[in-house]
């Protein structure tokens, strides 16, 4: 599915934690995530790699707008992962 | 296959620091500039740089351009370019303020001034007592430097062609550079950008090692562009290691960690460094400690189901100091190791973190390259700058804060002068009726292999082979091993295979092509380890320990046509100031 190419290549990303979160991400979890899900990680995908790695690290919450369900769960597994 | 051609007065391939630094100035003179660019351009791996600027501003005592200097080229272990380095450094404070013009958040004094901080190699009256030199934006330098370019750059409407890989130099029969191809990933079309001045500012290819600090996308696509075209590659065989990356993933842990007591172990349980740093023991300089460690592996005292690592030990140090004193280290341990830091021991390898090396520039930023006995001619129409360029200002070793003084300073260089050369050069020359054919073939012979070799198994190869054979600390007998290895593993990679051959995001296509390119790297790089018989800088051999200034005072030059080296003088003048003649280094 292209939308999936899609989302792949916009998790490589200028520091490489990030890239090795994103791919074991990609690897473990994008297949089960709903059509809601994909569209709330792909939004999370859109912010700077420092802020990205903030809050993958828990020091930093997702941007204003994204305080629904779908962005919180995306958030829980790439902290978990 | 017709190609579409799309026209531009320059061309720059790269949109990390120098890329948009050299943009800006086109754009700001009025010309149809292109940045082509993988990624988003503020996800460049410039973002990843977090020391700073150096630049002799003088904002935290005396500093001068001649100090910073001085330091750069004995940094370089005297192999840096003289006349490169004090343009570098001369240059230096103006790109800095023209950065702070431009809205760069920099740390501040109280007096207004920009901030500047202290970092190791930079000193004051030629090494007499450390300097703070470093203009830096909290930890997020690189970062935002890149969103201070790229609103600058859309400011001065210059063209961002996003998620765009360039495949090929387009060249004339007389070798003027006429731009690149380009494949556009959304759509998987490719394009012919026909430009009258190119530049490459592509970075590093770190990811040709196993253990490397750089991001995926950097993949020396500029260095394999290159030598594809015919155009030599520079001191391959300098790169630059940080001793503790997480064995397996690359992540950094800083040198704090030993700074506050951790230390290093073998197999055997055995506090290593004891043997070959008495005194320092773990605090012993980078390069002493990645020796030792790489010795240890190779005699067969490393850790793990490969013995391909050792591992440092900090769970003594109690919980408290690691929260306290190292933020972020036990996530980074826990998310990339798998330990808990504070019960385990990281398990840790030398991991590469800079490539001095790259294309041939002058400090004009214009690529150079041997012609009719002339060993620095002009590649006309063809510029470089940043990590994938070689002015050669980094020599045989980084200097600290210096990779984004080259990517403003040559940036802005380069920029200033395709404007100059765009001015005397006008109108577009006619393209080779075959200009396309070179990435025609290539794309064919990939989506047409049938029974070929698995992208991923040979890249996997490669970097291994990489990292076993011409890592931190070099063997002769793994180098001349290594050697015949990689060539078997580049045959390899000349008969990879895709099963997706669908045209939107193939991102399957896109790694198969930056294999192509990585290969390149990796052939240049163990290539011209192995004929370097000395030790200096970064190149560090086991059977050659010191620096040999009769023999190899000079660059190393990698053709990929018969895999064959050349050697350049070192350029010993400087522009202005008296020649600092080569001296045995010691901190």
């Amino acid at each position: 599915m292209r939308d999936l190419d899609r989302i792949r290549w916009h998790c490589r990303r200028g520091l490489l934690e990030l890239d090795l979160v994103l791919a074991r991400f990609l690897e473990q979890r994008l297949g089960e995530l709903s059509e809601a899900e994909r569209h709330a990680f792909e939004r999370l995908l859109q912010c700077s790699d420092n802020d990205l790695w903030d809050i993958v690290t828990g020091r930093l919450e997702p941007p204003a707008g994204e305080e629904g369900a779908e962005a919180a769960r995306i958030v829980a597994l790439l902290r978990g992962i | 296959m017709a190609i579409a051609i799309r026209k531009f007065d320059a061309v720059i391939v790269g949109a990390g620091g120098a890329g948009m630094r050299a943009a800006l100035q086109l754009a700001e003179a009025g010309f149809r500039v292109a940045v082509l660019s993988k990624v988003f351009p503020t996800r460049s791996h410039t973002v990843a740089a977090q020391g700073g600027i150096g630049a002799a501003l003088g904002n935290m005592g005396e500093d001068s351009w001649l100090w910073h200097m001085y330091d750069t080229i004995k940094g370089s272990d005297y192999l840096g370019d003289q006349d490169a380095i004090e343009f570098l450094c001369r240059m230096a404070p103006q790109a800095v303020i023209e950065l702070e013009h431009f809205g760069m958040p920099f740390d501040r004094n109280d007096n207004g001034t920009v901030y500047q901080r202290p970092f190791g190699g930079h000193s004051q009256n030629f090494g007499e007592r450390p300097v703070q030199r470093s203009c830096c934006a909290a930890d997020r330098t690189g970062h935002a430097m890149l969103h201070t370019l790229y609103q600058r750059n859309v400011r001065a409407n210059t063209h961002f062609f996003v998620e765009w890989m360039a495949l090929d130099l387009v060249r004339a029969a007389d070798g003027q550079v006429l731009g690149v191809t380009a494949l556009e990933m959304e759509t998987g079309e490719v394009y012919l950008l026909h430009a009258r001045a190119t530049l490459f500012a592509t970075g590093g290819a770190g990811r040709i090692f196993a253990a490397s600090t750089n991001a995926f996308i950097n993949t020396g696509d500029g260095l394999g562009m290159a030598a594809r075209a015919g155009i030599p590659l520079e001191d391959m065989e300098f790169w630059q290691f940080h001793p503790t990356g997480v064995a397996g993933a690359g992540v950094l842990i800083t040198e704090g960690v030993r700074g506050e007591g951790g230390y290093l172990l073998n197999k055997n349980g055995e506090r290593f460094m004891e043997r070959y740093a008495p005194t320092m023991k773990d605090l012993a300089s980078r390069d002493v400690v990645s020796r030792a460690m790489a010795t240890e592996i190779k005699e067969g005292r490393g850790c793990g189901p490969e013995a391909d690592h050792v591992l440092l030990k900090l769970d003594h140090l109690g919980v408290e100091v690691v929260e306290k004193r190292l933020p972020g280290i036990r996530e980074i341990a826990k998310k990339f190791a798998n330990v808990d830091p504070v019960k385990e021991p990281i398990p840790v390898v030398p991991t590469v973190h800079y490539q001095m090396g790259g294309i041939p520039t002058n400090y004009h930023g214009e690529v150079v390259a041997p012609r009719a006995g002339d060993l620095e001619a002009v590649v006309p129409g063809f510029y470089a700058a940043g990590e994938c360029a070689c002015a050669s200002v980094h020599g045989a070793n980084r200097l600290g804060t210096n990779s984004l003084t080259d990517l403003l300073v040559f940036g802005r260089a380069s920029g200033e002068h395709m404007v100059q050369f765009l001015r005397e050069n006008p109108g577009h020359r006619e393209l080779p009726a075959d200009a396309a054919e070179y990435t025609r073939a290539r794309l064919d012979r990939l989506e047409n292999q049938r029974d070929g070799e698995n992208v991923y198994q040979v890249a996997a190869d490669m970097r291994r082979t990489m990292q076993a054979h011409c890592g931190v600390f070099r063997f002769p007998d793994l180098l001349a091993t290594g050697v015949t290895r990689i060539r078997e593993i580049s045959e390899r990679a000349a008969r990879t295979e895709i099963k997706d051959h669908s045209k939107v995001f193939n991102t399957a296509r896109v790694e198969a092509l930056e294999l192509d390119n990585l290969i390149e790297v990796a052939r240049a790089t163990m290539d011209s380890a192995e004929a370097r018989e000395e030790s200096r800088g970064a190149h560090d051999r086991e059977d050659f320990p010191k620096r040999d200034d009769v023999n190899w005072l000079k660059h190393t030059l990698w053709f990929k046509d018969g895999d064959r080296l050349e050697y350049k003088p070192v350029h010993l003048k400087p522009l202005t100031a008296a020649t600092f003649e080569p001296k045995v280094r010691t901190y």
